[in-house]
């Protein structure tokens, strides 16, 4: 029951931020808004019992990609979005698309009654998937990819040294 | 899952299959802790130093060769098809940085990181090279890509190196994540990401439903997509002249070989490993790709004026010939491709390095007009660049000829199972070397018998370069004359490829297949 409630809070905020985040006129105001979304839907994950994709997502997302998304909005000196009406694209080919998306899935979730994932409660989703054994593939399984990895990042590092440099 | 715990023999073995890898990557750090601690006078040393490692690289290789097998849980296989390509591979990469070191001291841009990212870029197409699973490619790709990139814009001060960066980045990120999106098809229809368990099942998925999954087919083609990207095959190719013209010269010489070499090894292990079986689907898109690369990059060479872009379409148009070999689909198509890639990475090095040298400060003399009498200013230059030249254009002697002879062999000898059509494709790899004839050998004429240009004024050839340019001729040439023993490499490079599915013998409703390793 309690996560019924739960559920339907974090759902509810998450919309409201995405609603949000699209109607308001402030880049600032639609970047904390999507911060929202994302720790909603993190508790979200939290209650399918995925402990990990919940850290990763207030981790990555939450934290990561939305200092980037502030810092590029407040070095921008981004000011207040203009209004536009629908350009015609957007009329006659983006709304109906919208609307055929969310009545397909929609259709998906009343059909499948993927609904009552909710209900049940935690853990249905994500059985037999634990952190543990994510990183048993990753140190294990996977272990070349990981450290390889690491020299695909140094490589970032040193191209964004080398463009980014002064007197070259 | 149980906790494996690897014994440290296994551990050295493991190491010792990486061994190139692990030595370019160590140098590459090593010329980038040294870097700082270097007079910016005496930088060029950082260029030895690199040069070095790819040297040790080559030694490790058989280090690498002596641990044959898996390594890492199956994540990289050590055969000798890996090793075939690695020895290319490092080879090209130890020439374009010989051609580098006085390149990036006559345009001011003589910088640690350069030599880094080549090494890096190096260890990543050798990782490609081995890969035998998909996500280990992928991470092999961007080493290389994302690398390659950053060398495009590196005269961060001519306009036309940033453009090629920007391009190269921009389409070349796209293509990566239609590669991405590739793998995840794959497997989604088939449970795994490892290249020789995704053919155990799809052999499977086809002995019991009769046909092959559409999800993995479709996969295929978007991989086909973004690997046919870096190897410029069409419809793929349009950035490529601007790209490889906009890029400092070696660093051109580098692009146009080494990736295609390690990005062709891929895809042979992808096409021919895990989609044997469904040899007769992508036989067409190979046979479609090539004609359409041949003519795009011969019809484009024979109307520039600019010698690296016509030898950037010309690159192209190898990528064809290449392809001809790849839609043979049996194992002498595969080592056709090996002993083309080897002999087509030394001349287009080679010819890349002379454009670099001719080329002059801020790269201004890269017409034909500027060629015009190389042969009476520098007679020892000029013989190497129509030696170079020849061999691309496939005169025998040279190790071009042989490259499109074996080619040629290869489509013919599988023309029971794929009938005319491939018949029709290697008439069509004729017609092509034939045009491509006219622009070389235009080239070759400007050299020896215009009269001489006045802008190019020759400077004396720097013994880096030198050295590289005689080691790119005498491989060329004796590719062309002597190639038995290389040529045995690549087959036996090809044959230690599992082709065969695992009931080959019996009736196709018997083959039993142990599931795939990492199915749940």
């Amino acid at each position: 029951m309690v996560a019924v409630i739960v559920f339907f809070a974090c759902a509810l905020l998450a919309v409201t931020g995405a609603i949000l985040l699209i109607l308001s006129r402030e880049p600032i105001h639609s970047a904390l808004s999507l911060i929202l979304v994302m720790v909603s839907l993190a508790i979200l994950y939290l209650l399918l019992g995925a402990e990990f994709i919940s850290a990763i997502q207030i981790i990555v997302y939450a934290g990561a990609v939305m200092v980037l998304f502030v810092f590029v909005i407040m070095l921008l000196n981004a000011g207040v979005e203009e209004r536009t009406d629908f350009s015609k694209f957007a009329k006659f080919v983006g709304l109906p698309l919208g609307f055929f998306l969310l009545f397909e899935v929609a259709r998906w979730l009343y059909t499948s009654r993927a609904g009552s994932v909710i209900t049940h409660g935690a853990g249905t989703v994500t059985q037999g998937f634990s952190t543990r054994t994510l990183s048993a593939e990753l140190f294990q399984q996977y272990l070349f990819n990981f450290e390889a990895t690491s020299i695909l990042i140094l490589i970032a590092i040193l191209g964004a040294l080398v463009l980014a440099r002064k007197n070259p | 899952m149980t906790a494996v715990t690897i014994s440290l023999p296994e551990q050295i073995a493991n190491l010792r299959r990486i061994a190139p890898e692990i030595v370019l990557c160590i140098f590459g750090m090593i010329v980038m802790i040294v870097d700082p601690f270097v007079k910016p006078a005496s930088r060029r040393a950082l260029g030895w130093l690199a040069f070095a490692g790819t040297l040790v690289a080559l030694a490790s290789v058989h280090v690498a060769a002596a641990e044959m097998g898996f390594a890492y849980s199956r994540l990289i296989s050590t055969d000798n098809f890996s090793i075939f390509v690695h020895v290319i591979v490092i080879v090209a990469a130890g020439l374009a940085i010989l051609g580098s070191i006085d390149y990036l001291d006559r345009e001011g841009i003589q910088r640690g990181e350069y030599y880094a990212l080549v090494l890096f870029a190096t260890a990543g197409m050798g990782i490609l090279a081995g890969a035998n699973e998909l996500i280990t490619a992928f991470i092999g790709l961007e080493m290389s890509s994302i690398s390659s990139y950053i060398l495009c814009g590196f005269r961060r001060k001519a306009k036309e190196s940033n453009e090629a960066a920007m391009k190269y980045f921009l389409l070349g990120s796209f293509a990566t994540a239609f590669f991405l999106y590739g793998i995840a098809m794959i497997y989604g229809s088939t449970g795994t990401t490892f290249i020789d368990a995704a053919k155990a099942e799809l052999e499977r998925q086809l002995a019991a439903n009769g046909h092959f999954p559409a999800l993995a087919i479709l996969g295929l083609g978007l991989i086909f997509v973004g690997l046919g990207f870096k190897v410029v095959a069409a419809p793929f190719q349009v950035y490529a002249p601007d790209v490889y013209e906009g890029a400092p010269s070696p660093v051109t010489a580098l692009l146009a070989s080494a990736p295609k070499a390690a990005t062709f090894a891929l895809m042979i292990r992808i096409f021919y490993v895990s989609f044997h079986s469904a040899g007769d689907i992508w036989f067409w898109v190979i046979w479609i790709s090539a004609v359409l690369t041949m003519f795009i990059g011969n019809l484009g060479a024979l109307v520039q004026t600019n010698v690296k872009r016509m030898l950037a379409y010309s690159s192209i148009a190898h990528a064809g010939y290449i392809l001809v070999a790849f839609a043979a689909s049996t194992e002498l198509g595969i080592a056709a491709v090996l002993f083309y890639l080897a002999a087509y990475v030394l001349m287009k090095v080679g010819a890349f390095l002379v454009v670099t040298h001719v080329g002059q400060e801020g790269e201004k003399r890269l017409n034909l007009q500027d060629y015009a009498g190389l042969g009476m200013k520098q007679p020892a230059l000029a013989a190497c660049f129509s030696l170079f030249l020849l061999a691309l254009l496939g005169l025998p002697a040279t190790g071009g000829f042989l490259g499109k002879f074996f080619a040629f062999q290869g489509a013919l000898d599988s023309a029971r199972a794929h009938g005319g059509w491939v018949v029709a494709l290697v008439i069509i790899a004729a017609v092509n070397s034939v045009i491509g004839a006219y622009y070389y050998v235009r080239v070759i004429v400007a050299m020896y018998f215009w009269p001489q240009s006045s802008d190019y004024t020759p400077t004396r050839v720097a013994p880096a370069l030198v050295v590289a340019l005689f080691i790119a001729a005498i491989g060329t040439l004796y590719l062309g004359i002597v190639p038995g023993r290389v040529h045995s490499l690549a087959e036996s490079a090809a044959h230690s490829l599992p082709l065969q599915s695992a009931g080959s013998n019996g009736p196709s409703n018997a083959i039993v297949i142990a599931p795939p390793q990492n199915a749940r």
